[in-house]
């Protein structure tokens, strides 16, 4: 299996590792027993993505989607950041082997977890967002089935 | 320069074996079935080569040593052969739940051709006991296929044990051995062992050439069926520069195990108590003690096995993982598994395996690149953060 460049350049110098304090949204998911986990935390004011960090148990796949997610996210507007999709952490990165694409999958499922995050907290609808069904963060409404 | 730490995988050409295998491709390239003068030497190559594995496993008799194509072949054949030719007598075959794939995929396929298999558990450090096995023998077991030793995490099973139960009940033995042999010494009459798996290549050997062991007397039918080579038991030419290299491959390395195995068994322990030294939340899986001399296989928690070794690569570190990344699928190592690693600590294994070529100035290397990627890793771990703070 090989990786492009890209992934590897993400993976060796991880952009947005870390946590923001006082974030605005964090969002958890993925799983321990599949070897990924991707928590992401962002800062967002007067309705943009100001900043973005990251933490991620797993393969050099799922570490540099993580990266490359959180740098296209950055500046973003809500409405605009629920249009980074999967496919577009995969073609940002160059591509991932077919086997990884689920690493694809949960970098846009973290991003959408931090955006539901920041949603519940403050009481609001973002249209088109969903509850990510790989969301396992701590929110204190989550039914125990969905852990 | 590589630091290779993956001889479990393969291991290199001994510059030894290459000077003797290379007049078999060029001047001495005769078929040995042919009749004329020049394939009187590649024959002659090719018995020499028989007695010299037969010598280095201690079977009375060179011809119960056949060459194949690698150790999933002589798998294969000892399964398929004896599920094939003991049928009458019953359909039942004993392995472990920790078997190399070539051993547990054959009998998921002999599964479907309406045999039985019972898949022995093993103890926390991946070992069989004999006791188990007895108990699972019944009338209609036709076959015992336990391995030698275990290639991630370098258990040695007690074999002489389990040959002897198998014995007593009238079972056949087969040990896949092909990560012990000329690794630790192997006596198949001392032993009771009825077949032996072995692969050229897992001992400074070329790849492409394995052998079995069939004790004299046994039942089984060709697995290649063609001309009369191998006394009619596995059909094609030979491949007799491959043939002379394991032949050669093993005596050289079953000569030097009495310097070898205490030279890489204190390299080994050096190399665990370093990383656990250094290392936090890191478990040593397998056997303490009864393990394969150059094998080091650990745990560490909160990170992942692919991540690791992309790490060490970057370092010029070859070493493997049993993480589901590097398994191709989304479940880690069934090893891992079976020893009751749970899943997260599965993921973040690493198996680093020594052998005749690595010095000690390489595990002092590994020993100073390694803790600083695990610390890296953890530090991008939400996992690891959960801990650091639950401690705080």
């Amino acid at each position: 299996m090989m990786y492009s460049e890209k992934v590897m350049d993400h993976f060796m110098n991880p952009r947005n590792v870390g946590e923001i304090e006082d974030a605005s949204g964090v969002g958890t998911v993925g799983n321990a027993k599949c070897g990924d986990i991707m928590k992401v935390y962002l800062k967002i004011e007067d309705g943009i993505v100001k900043d973005a960090k990251f933490k991620t148990f797993g393969c050099g796949a799922a570490v540099a989607t993580s990266s490359m997610a959180t740098e296209l996210i950055k500046g973003k507007t809500i409405e605009e950041s629920l249009k980074i999709t999967n496919k577009a952490v995969m073609e940002a990165l160059d591509g991932l082997p077919p086997i990884k694409v689920h690493c694809s999958c949960l970098a846009e499922e973290a991003l959408h977890a931090a955006l539901w995050d920041y949603a519940q907290k403050n009481g609001i609808v973002i249209e088109g967002l969903e509850k990510p069904v790989n969301d396992i963060s701590e929110h204190e409404e989550v039914p125990a089935e969905d852990y | 320069m590589e630091y290779y730490f993956d001889n479990a995988a393969t291991t290199k050409v001994r510059p030894e074996v290459l000077e003797a295998m290379l007049p078999y491709f060029t001047e001495n390239y005769g078929n040995p079935s042919s009749i004329y003068k020049i394939s009187q030497k590649t024959k002659k190559a090719v018995e020499t080569a028989r007695e010299q594995v037969a010598k280095a496993i201690n079977a009375p008799n060179a011809n119960e040593i056949y060459f194949t194509a690698g150790g999933s072949e002589s798998d294969n054949w000892a399964l398929k052969g004896i599920a094939d030719s003991y049928a009458s007598k019953g359909k039942h075959i004993i392995t472990s739940a920790i078997e190399h794939h070539a051993i547990l995929h054959t009998c998921e396929y002999l599964e479907t051709k309406g045999y039985e298999v019972t898949y022995l558990p093993v103890d926390e450090y991946g070992v069989v006991s004999p006791e188990s096995v007895k108990a699972a023998i019944r009338p209609d077991t036709i076959l015992v296929s336990i391995m030698f030793a275990n290639n991630e995490i370098g258990t040695i099973e007690p074999i002489k044990e389990i040959g002897a139960v198998c014995r007593e009940a009238g079972v056949l033995f087969h040990t896949d051995a092909v990560q012990a042999v000329a690794h630790v010494p192997i006596d198949v009459q001392d032993m009771n062992i009825d077949m032996l798996s072995m692969s050229g290549h897992k001992f400074y050997g070329p790849k492409g050439i394995g052998a079995m062991y069939i004790r004299k007397g046994i039942k089984i039918p060709s697995f290649i069926h063609g001309g009369a080579q191998e006394r009619k038991r596995r059909a094609g030419t030979e491949n007799v520069p491959g043939i002379v290299g394991i032949g050669k491959a093993i005596e050289l390395a079953v000569s030097e195990l009495d310097t070898e195995m205490p030279r890489l068994i204190a390299l080994r322990t050096k190399l665990i108590n370093g990383i656990l030294d250094k290392v936090p939340y890191a478990r040593l899986n397998g056997h303490p003690e009864n393990r394969l001399p150059g094998n080091v296989n650990i745990s560490f928690e909160y990170i992942e096995g692919e991540s690791i070794l992309l790490l060490l690569d970057m370092n010029e570190i070859c070493a493997s993982s049993g993480s589901a990344c590097t398994s191709g699928s989304l479940d880690p190592s069934h090893v891992l598994l079976a020893i009751g690693l749970p899943h997260e600590k599965a993921h973040g294994s690493l198996r680093l395996t020594m052998g005749h070529f690595t010095t000690e100035e390489e595990v002092d290397f590994v020993l100073e690149k390694l803790p600083p990627i695990v610390e890296r890793l953890r530090e991008m771990s939400p996992l690891y953060e959960q801990i650091k703070n639950a401690n705080k």
